[in-house]
């Protein structure tokens, strides 16, 4: 139930921050250093995911963290090919291998 | 042409068309996001309302992850309103424009302005040209991403419990998030708030509470700022 609520809660702060500057009918203009913060938003929170899940489980087996060879794998084809599918393909494909290899995690 | 007042019908179609190959390109990802979720412990139903509730396939992404993890409810929002805080830029973005309209338009353009819908209407709206029916144009894309988003979450919801564990298919939510951070590394401010985010995220996996997922997507977006601006000055500081 309380997850219910969170969740109603989660869209209607969504929903605010959308309306946010329409709401407010050109009456506000953003500041230019919320404008600046706001530009880092998507990379500082999504890399904020990215990197605890590439490195998971133990640090002191770097050797065997199939997670962070895909991601690093996946990494790679983001940035030659900018390929949204492609990239998850890749990263999945690795991270199979890598999992059902002999020995594997 | 571009100033001339086209009927709403045209530019509802417009919109649709404009939006139909990131509509197409978000299927796979409203899919996963349904089994993540099923396999993250929501329930059908709450799977699906939260699709239609936030509405914003990253903010799906990060829930099914921390709800899986246990996260305390409140921290939960904390990353829902940092992690959406961007949409705040394509408010302001927009807001000139529909300046003209009621409440009720403002409200259901507000809802429908996801990053696709925006990418798709920005440059329809900067085309020069007098008060118009524009706004028929982001109802279109907003409307038409709207419906295929809500049909692929319920069919990966109707997947998610067939789907094994061993497929770990969890990972397909990270390597999304890859794919949308690797192209934003287009320079040093960006490359500092991935590094920033990443060290104390991952320093502060002792941290109570997932507690360091905020702190480092505060850190990332402060470090970000304060390269931005030393490479400012250090531009236009005479040699």
């Amino acid at each position: 139930m309380s997850l219910w609520i969170t969740m109603l809660a989660a869209g209607a702060i969504t929903f605010a921050i959308r309306l946010s500057f329409i709401g407010a009918a050109g009456r506000i203009d953003a500041p230019a250093w919320f404008i600046r913060f706001l530009r880092f938003v998507p990379v500082a929170a999504l890399s904020a995911l990215v990197w605890p899940d590439l490195l998971v489980g133990d640090p002191g087996m770097l050797i065997m963290q199939p997670r962070l060879y895909a991601g690093l794998a996946a990494a790679l084809v983001a940035w030659t090919t900018r390929n949204v599918m492609l990239t998850i393909a890749t990263g999945m494909l690795a991270l199979w291998l890598l999992q059902w290899l002999p020995g594997g995690a | 042409m571009s100033g001339a007042r086209r009927s709403w019908r045209i530019e509802m179609r417009a919109g649709l068309v404009a939006i139909a190959p990131l509509a197409l390109g978000s299927i796979p990802f409203g899919l996963i996001y349904g089994v993540l979720a099923i396999k993250a412990g929501l329930s059908p139903l709450l799977a699906i309302a939260v699709a239609s509730l936030v509405f914003a396939g990253s903010a799906q992404f990060m829930i099914t992850q921390l709800v899986a993890a246990g996260t305390p409810l409140l921290l939960i929002l904390g990353s829902v309103m940092t992690i959406n805080l961007r949409h705040a830029l394509y408010s302001a973005a927009l807001a000139r424009h529909l300046a003209h309209l009621g409440y009720g338009w403002k409200a259901l353009l507000a809802y429908l302005l996801t990053d696709e819908a925006y990418a798709a209407s920005i440059k329809r709206f900067d085309e020069t040209g007098a008060a118009d029916n524009r706004h028929w144009f982001l109802l279109g894309a907003g409307l038409g991403l709207w419906c295929v988003w809500q049909i692929s979450c319920i069919a990966g919801v109707a997947l998610g419990g067939r789907i094994p564990a061993a497929w770990s298919l969890d990972f397909a939510g990270t390597l999304t998030f890859i794919a949308i951070v690797v192209p934003l590394l287009r320079d040093r401010p960006a490359w500092a708030a991935m590094a920033a985010a990443g060290l104390v995220a991952v320093a502060g996996q002792a941290l109570p509470y997932k507690l360091a997922i905020m702190a480092a997507a505060i850190a990332g977006m402060l470090a970000g700022v304060a390269v931005e601006r030393a490479c400012k000055s250090s531009l236009e500081t005479p040699a």
